[in-house]
């Protein structure tokens, strides 16, 4: 049998990603594929970086190609792996390690390199250029610990690099050389209203503003400017424009221009090599933008399958990802002095448009404010259609050429077919509803079908309104389960977004995250409580209002709309005393009924609501505190008599139970936890089906978690073996805060550990020391607030006393 | 029953009764929520829920209405109708508030007298 043609592939970022998915399709069976990547990691959504930096979405959001993409279509991708040489004459590359890789056609697709300006401290530390991950993760460890960044330059990366920056809390400066933002993309009306809107965010901005020097000795401390003005700055990120990547290339002998010089079949001056993506020159153009370097990717791999396809060039338009700013440029939209303008400005709304007409056909578009109708005007742009007839009326958008008041999805409705919807990926408007009418009901398979919305993410809106006019009511937008119907937002969005936008209210996250009820409901109030609780332990005042009543009350309210009461017993040990002062509570209050739980410890119920003050502070003087049989929060930890007194006890199991209930009780989380431990693997604390379970062994002591027993039963999993007691205590404390951050509320942690897998919760708390101590340290940190009696405060302080009162009401002499 | 047998009681301060939440008062056997929304305005309702007795007072407040803790109906506040899919409606009573001081407009006579 013949052996498979062998293809090489010299960097793994989105172009040759897109270009290996379309050869997948077309050729899945002829190249034995290996990629050789610089970066450390799998291929992801570079343009995405920015929502990570201000800390909308994390690294897991933006993988492309996971591990097992690459198993899956049997291709070799070398991580952390860059190669220092290409031998063409005998086909072979050559890594920095050393390694040999023989070729028959080989892909070079190293991207570009950020430009840094050689001015004098360039090189000094804390002064980084904005390219990748590694970047986007040293500028979150600098703004966590620095309060001080500049950035150099103000167009597209610089202005996202500063937003992020700002949402991270830091004071940022953008200083830009031109005398307005954006210069390449946009005219200065437009610029100007972009500068107030990062203004308004906090972000201060220098245009014509020129940088003599970076300062600092060891590291930076700020920079200089022309002027004599000085910034004082931790953080320099030099955002001012990138080149493509072409020194490998150059050294193998290739013909190198700025970029490497591509025909159009994407072919070299090497016979059996080739290059796409911005390392690329194409008939003098080099591109910045992943549109066409997808126009590339689709070209390559049909030459790879020795199909015919021709790359011709690509139209550019431009959109900024910072939330909040819409704005959109296409085209020649300077104009000169033969062509027309039609602006339209809406100063209320901050809304500004532009279009630049030569022989009444559109050559340049502005959109800032309002940029629902940028595909329709692209579109125009794009074929050079003669406007004449609705020229009066065509500044106002798609919408106004039918009936005036239209819905919104008009705009979306009067696109042709072959309007572009996704500008990234190419996608017109026929192809998404083509793969609608096939079947595709929901953003995400519109997209893995298409592609469309897929990269930067900005037409999400665009390609939902076309599943709503095809499907109309049968679309649920976002199958990602909002978190209730005052919000589009899931439950994972919205815990991000309180940490990156720094929201410490509930009535801040209303407002920010633009809430549709004025103050929320039901479901989504007491879980945003939490989300506040567990992230800003120190800051947040607990909304008492927002809490379900046996979380308010600290009782379980029962169906007559009595309460029962149930103190801690740690670890289920009680004495003579407890069960007196309990005795004691019981005739003293009345109590129909005293019961034992399942949870090792005794439930007074059919307590009144107005008696509740008076129980507690019987109970507290008795030394009980709450036993939190309501909370989402530490419930109960079993345990078995042990070592102590059974005959196969291989360790305290209560000793051990009371000291793990000691340490975590008052913890909020997202569901209820319960833990046990055993003494020995005959198991009587049945510890192998709760949250989190600790079997003691003749070794140690083994832990457990994700086990269930109520409305689902399940074994728990193993987590992992530990030998001592301030280990069980570190593991378990560290496992709980990794699940307080991560859970939804309301899901109990095997559904939480499923969600995330059970191996990452393994590495994390098992492998990764770090992380670990990390965990535990902040779990404790959170302890030394919230580890407090509830029944205490609500007693001692007569707090919100007017909870339990029920007064009768008195007459007065008022008539109707 | 004719209107004349209804006055006005002084029931509490609007001041105690904390927004977004509630505050019981007694007349007779009957149990009365008195409740505060977000944007200050007061209501009374029987501290009864239609579908099976649950204490409205002990509810979470939202926008115009309470949701009964114990099976989550939404009652509107003004109204006392149960909302959405469910049917039933609770005893609403008049509320007039001056000088914080927040009165209802309740019957005379307990409808059943004090034990
Ligand atoms: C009192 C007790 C029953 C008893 O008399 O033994 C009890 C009583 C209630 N359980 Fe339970 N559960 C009790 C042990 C359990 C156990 C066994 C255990 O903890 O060892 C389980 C199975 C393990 C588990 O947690 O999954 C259990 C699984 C549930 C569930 C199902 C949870 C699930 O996610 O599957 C609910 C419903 C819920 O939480 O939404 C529930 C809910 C309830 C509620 C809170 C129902 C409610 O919302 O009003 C009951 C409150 C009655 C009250 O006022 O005390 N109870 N419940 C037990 C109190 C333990 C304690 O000391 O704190
Ligand atoms: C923060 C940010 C935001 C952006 N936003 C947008 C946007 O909104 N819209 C848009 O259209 N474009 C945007 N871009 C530009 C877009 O990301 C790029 O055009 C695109 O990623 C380029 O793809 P590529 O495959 O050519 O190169 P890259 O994605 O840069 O990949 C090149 C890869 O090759 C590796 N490599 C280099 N040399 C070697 C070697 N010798 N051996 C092995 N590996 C090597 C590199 O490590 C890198 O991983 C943005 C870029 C950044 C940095
Ligand atoms: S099993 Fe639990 S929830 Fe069900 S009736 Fe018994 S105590 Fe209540
Ligand atoms: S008693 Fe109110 S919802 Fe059931």
């Amino acid at each position: 049998m013949k052996s498979k043609e062998q293809l090489v592939v010299i960097g793994n970022g989105m172009a040759p990603g897109r270009m290996l998915e379309h050869l997948q399709e077309i050729e899945p069976a002829r190249y034995k594929i290996t990629i050789f990547n610089a970066e450390p990691r799998v291929n992801y959504n570079r343009l995405m970086l920015s929502p990570v930096l201000s800390g909308e979405k994390c690294y897991e959001d933006i993988i492309t190609h996971s591990d097992s993409w690459y198993a899956e279509h049997n291709i070799t991708l070398h991580k952390h792996s860059p190669i220092t040489n290409i031998n063409t004459s005998e086909k072979y590359v050559t890594t920095a390690s050393g390694i040999q890789k023989q070729y028959d056609k080989l892909v070079i697709a190293t991207g570009s390199k950020p430009i840094v300006i050689p001015i004098p401290g360039h090189d000094l530390p804390g002064v980084m250029v904005y390219r990748d991950l590694d970047d986007v993760e040293t500028m979150l460890s600098v703004a966590k610990k620095c309060s001080n960044a500049v950035v150099i330059g103000g167009g597209l990366l610089g202005l996202e690099a500063a937003a992020g920056l700002s949402a991270q809390g830091m004071n940022v400066t953008v200083v830009h050389l031109a005398d307005h933002l954006m210069e390449k993309q946009l005219d200065k009306p437009a610029a100007l209203l972009l500068e107030k809107a990062m203004q308004a965010r906090g972000i201060r901005i220098l245009t014509s503003a020129n940088t003599a020097q970076i300062d600092g000795t060891d590291k930076v401390t700020g920079i200089t400017l022309k002027d004599g003005t000085t910034l004082p700055a931790e953080l320099v990120v030099m955002a001012v424009g990138i080149k493509p990547s072409t020194e490998l290339a150059e050294s193998a002998g290739l013909s190198v221009n700025r970029g490497i010089d591509v025909d159009n079949q994407m072919r070299t001056s090497e016979r059996s090599v080739y290059a796409l993506g911005e390392c690329v020159e194409h008939h003098g153009n080099c591109y910045g933008l992943v549109a066409p370097l997808y126009d590339m990717a689709k070209v390559l791999a049909q030459t790879l399958a020795e199909n015919s396809a021709e790359y011709s060039g690509s139209v550019l338009s431009t959109k900024l990802k910072v939330s909040g700013v819409d704005l959109f440029s296409a085209g020649d939209f300077l104009g000169s002095g033969d062509s027309d303008e039609i602006v339209v400005r809406d100063a209320a709304n901050g809304v500004y448009r532009r279009l630049v007409l030569q022989d009444n056909r559109i050559v340049g578009v502005v959109l800032y404010g309002d940029t629902s109708d940028s595909a329709w005007f692209f579109d125009l742009l794009k074929k050079q259609t003669d406007i004449s007839d609705i020229r009066s009326t065509v500044i106002f958008g798609a919408a106004y050429q039918g009936d005036p008041n239209a819905d919104p999805t008009s705009a979306v409705a009067a696109l042709p077919d072959s309007a572009e919807i996704c500008g990234c990926n190419g996608v017109c408007k026929s192809t998404i509803n083509t793969a609608i009418n096939g079947g595709a009901n929901s953003l995400e398979s519109v997209r893995s079908i298409t592609k469309a919305s897929a990269s930067c993410g900005s037409c999400t809106g665009l390609v939902e309104q076309l599943l709503t006019l095809s499907l109309g009511e049968q679309y649920q937008p976002a199958e990602l389960l909002p978190m209730c119907g005052c919000t589009e937002l899931g439950h994972a969005d919205v815990r991000r977004l309180i940490k990156a936008k720094s929201l410490k209210t509930i009535d801040e996250v209303l407002q920010a995250l633009e809430w549709s009820s004025s103050c929320g409901c039901a479901k989504c109030r007491p879980a945003l409580n939490y989300y506040l609780v567990c992230e800003w332990p120190a800051d947040y005042a607990d909304d008492y209002q927002s809490r379900f009543i046996n979380e308010r009350v600290h009782a379980n309210i029962q169906q007559d709309g009595t309460f029962s009461v149930v103190p801690r017993m740690w670890g289920g040990v009680t004495s003579a005393s407890e069960l007196r002062a309990i005795a004691d509570v019981v005739d003293k209050f009345n109590v129909p009924m005293v019961k034992v739980t399942g949870g090792q410890r005794i439930d007074m119920l059919g307590i009144k609501k107005e008696q509740l003050p008076e129980v507690w502070k019987d109970l507290g003087t008795a030394g009980f505190v709450s036993g939190h049989a309501y909370a989402k929060g530490l419930r109960t930890v079993k345990t078995c008599v042990g070592k102590q007194w059974c005959r196969f006890g291989t360790q305290d199991s209560t000793a051990l139970g009371v000291r793990l209930e000691k340490y975590l009780w008052g913890s909020w989380t997202p569901a209820k936890v319960k833990l046990a431990v055993s003494g020995c693997p005959r198991n009587c604390a049945e510890a192998t089906c709760k949250d989190i379970g600790v079997i003691c062994v003749e070794s140690g002591f083994d832990l457990h978690f994700a086990g269930a027993a109520g409305l689902d039963i399940k074994g728990t999993e193993v987590l992992g073996h530990v030998d001592t007691f301030d280990e069980v205590e570190e593991y378990v404390s560290a496992l709980l805060q990794m699940y307080r951050e991560q859970g939804h509320y309301l899901e109990r942690i095997y559904k939480w550990a499923n969600r995330v897998s059970i191996d990452e919760i393994k590495k994390q708390i098992m492998e990764n020391a770090d992380t670990r101590l990390a965990y535990a340290r902040r779990f404790s940190e959170s302890q030394l607030i919230a580890q407090h009696d509830p029944w205490a405060s609500r007693t001692d302080n007569n707090m919100q006393a007017n909870e339990f009162s029920l007064k009768p009401v008195a007459a007065v002499e008022v008539v109707a | 029953m004719s209107e004349s047998s209804h006055y006005w009681y002084r029931a509490c301060f609007a001041a105690e009764i904390p927004r977004r939440g509630s505050i019981r008062v007694s007349h007779g056997r009957l149990k009365i929520a008195i409740f505060k929304t977000a944007k200050d305005e007061i209501f009374a309702l029987e501290d009864k829920c239609p579908h099976k007795g649950g204490p409205l007072s002990a509810g979470i407040v939202h926008n115009n209405c309470v949701t009964c803790p114990l099976h989550n109906w939404d009652i509107s506040l003004e109204s006392g109708k149960a909302l959405g899919a469910d049917k039933g409606a609770t005893a609403r009573f008049k509320v007039q508030v001056s000088d914080d001081v927040v009165m209802l407009y309740v019957k005379k006579t307990p409808s059943l007298s004090v034990v």
